[in-house]
């Protein structure tokens, strides 16, 4: 098995950074904005999104994590019911931008499962979709507006984003598994 | 993290500390979804869950079919008195022919003990325990240890007493043995005639004196005296139970500052509970309401999830 390390710290940091800017240009300010996480790293990179739009425009959007466990489309197909965890969205998000953050984008379900979450919350004015990576095999027309870094995989390949909050070791993303030919 | 391998939640003797904790920290998630404006879920669509009473219910049915109707499953009730049970059916030919249906869980209350079982060992729906004569009602004891860990932070060391009828009650069982799970020390309190023998061997104790009890415990669980199950006279009268018994505001004075009073539900007011310290600052009677369906809730999905084998990890 190879292992590859194709971002690291610094190279995550930047790229945040990037997406924060791009996130306040499209939405020309904060007004409205919401960011919502999905468990567990997609909600890390949203609280470090956050504090990144903080550092440029000095306020901070309001700031949710959506555990999507309860909306997954292979519920009745697991063998073992996957551990729910809380969903914290302590504000309205009627008529309000918001922006959902994931770490890997792949087959869309997850954010398909997110999206119904999120309309059971309320009507959004829009939904937009930030990801750390985008690593394609797309199963459902799920497109992203803001892409840290396109990385193109084999279907068999795993890409495991590593962050000091959730797994205790320095901020890098990694491949696993060698791509086929 | 646990996992949950059981199909059936027959009792607590049979779920380990650390399945308990996997509930509650589901629940702990199910409770959020029940206060949000569309409390609704799609997490059990498509699964059937039969309530099957043969005994009355108002708390424990309804949240039950709170429970499922909000993970999106159908729900369907079945009260003895008005089925085929009154014709003449037995209990297990009903379960059977209710199974055939094709259901996924049967929620079971029963005037007998061991009913659940039975019906665990002959049908392949999950079979929850809601109630089975004197024995178990773990999903009570669930909601009562969540309720007083959300209230006071910790079951370990807590000095809980349940009072009252325990000889009928299958609450106070099944919180015994939870509760000491957990490391908290029960002690057991009421007339003579309504402790029964050997209770110490689920390992509570027994103190007759309420006053000893209340100056000592940090949770007080007054327990309903069962009428219909008083067909013997194990009271002189319930007045003369409510005197000697019955939880009032003089007799709290000797209680700890930050004291806890639960109850099971449904209360008799003036009888093992006073009006005032039902509806009174240290009650938290309607917290454990509604922890109740967030406990069913976190039952349901887990049992009717079960397979044997590890989710994978999204």
């Amino acid at each position: 098995m190879t292992v590859s390390k194709i971002m690291d710290k610094e190279g995550i940091q930047r790229v945040l950074m990037r997406i924060a800017h791009e996130i306040l240009e499209k939405n020309k300010g904060t007004k409205d904005l919401c960011i919502v996480g999905i468990r567990t790293r997609g909600a890390i990179l949203a609280e470090r999104v956050n504090a990144c739009i903080k550092q440029i425009e000095g306020a901070e959007v309001p700031f949710g994590i959506l555990d999507i466990t309860l909306y997954r489309d292979d519920l009745t197909t697991v063998d073992m019911q996957p551990i729910v965890r809380e969903t914290l969205i302590k504000f309205d998000i009627t008529d309000k931008k918001i922006v959902l953050v994931d770490d890997v984008l792949f087959t869309g379900r997850t954010i398909r499962s997110a999206l119904d979450a999120l309309i059971d919350f309320g009507r959004p004015a829009n939904i937009q979709l930030a990801v750390l990576i985008d690593r394609g095999h797309r199963e459902l027309p799920v497109r992203p507006d803001y892409v840290g870094k396109n990385i193109p995989t084999s279907i068999d390949q795993n890409v495991k984003v590593i962050l000091e909050e959730s797994d205790k070791q320095e901020d890098q993303v990694i491949v696993k598994g060698r791509k086929s030919k | 993290m646990s996992e949950w391998t059981k199909r059936n939640l027959l009792d607590l003797q049979q779920v380990s500390k650390e399945e308990i904790e996997l509930v509650f920290q589901t629940a702990k998630s199910f409770k959020e979804v029940s206060a949000r404006e569309v409390k609704k879920v799609p997490a059990l669509r498509g699964k059937t869950v039969v309530m099957l009473f043969f005994e009355p219910s108002t708390r424990t049915r309804a949240s039950f079919e709170l429970a499922a109707k909000r993970l999106s499953a159908d729900t369907i009730n079945i009260a003895s008195s008005s089925s085929s049970l009154s014709k003449g059916e037995s209990v297990l030919d009903t379960a059977r022919n209710i199974e055939a249906m094709n259901v996924d869980a049967i929620v079971v209350r029963h005037s007998s003990s061991g009913v659940p079982k039975i019906l665990a060992d002959n049908l392949n729906a999950s079979i929850i325990n809601a109630g089975d004569g004197c024995r178990a009602h773990p999903t009570q004891a669930l909601l009562d240890m969540f309720t007083i860990r959300e209230k006071l932070g910790n079951i370990n060391g807590l000095k809980v007493a349940i009072i009252g009828d325990i000889r009928h009650s299958r609450v106070a069982r099944s919180n015994i043995c939870g509760l000491t799970k957990f490391g908290a020390q029960v002690t057991v309190c009421g007339p003579a005639t309504l402790i029964p023998r050997g209770i110490e061997h689920l390992g509570a104790k027994v103190n007759y004196s309420l006053e000893e009890v209340i100056a000592e415990s940090d949770v007080l669980m007054p327990l309903r005296i069962q009428k219909e199950r008083q067909q013997e006279k194990f009271l002189p009268s319930i007045r003369e139970y409510a005197i000697q018994f019955g939880i009032n505001k003089e007799k709290l004075r000797r209680a700890k500052k930050d004291v806890v009073i639960m109850h099971p539900g449904p209360t008799n007011r003036g009888v093992e509970l006073s009006a005032e310290v039902a509806d009174g600052e240290y009650s938290i009677i309607l917290e454990q309401v509604t922890n109740g369906v967030a406990i069913r809730m976190a039952v349901l999905y887990l049992l009717l999830g079960a397979k044997g084998k590890p989710a994978e990890e999204k």
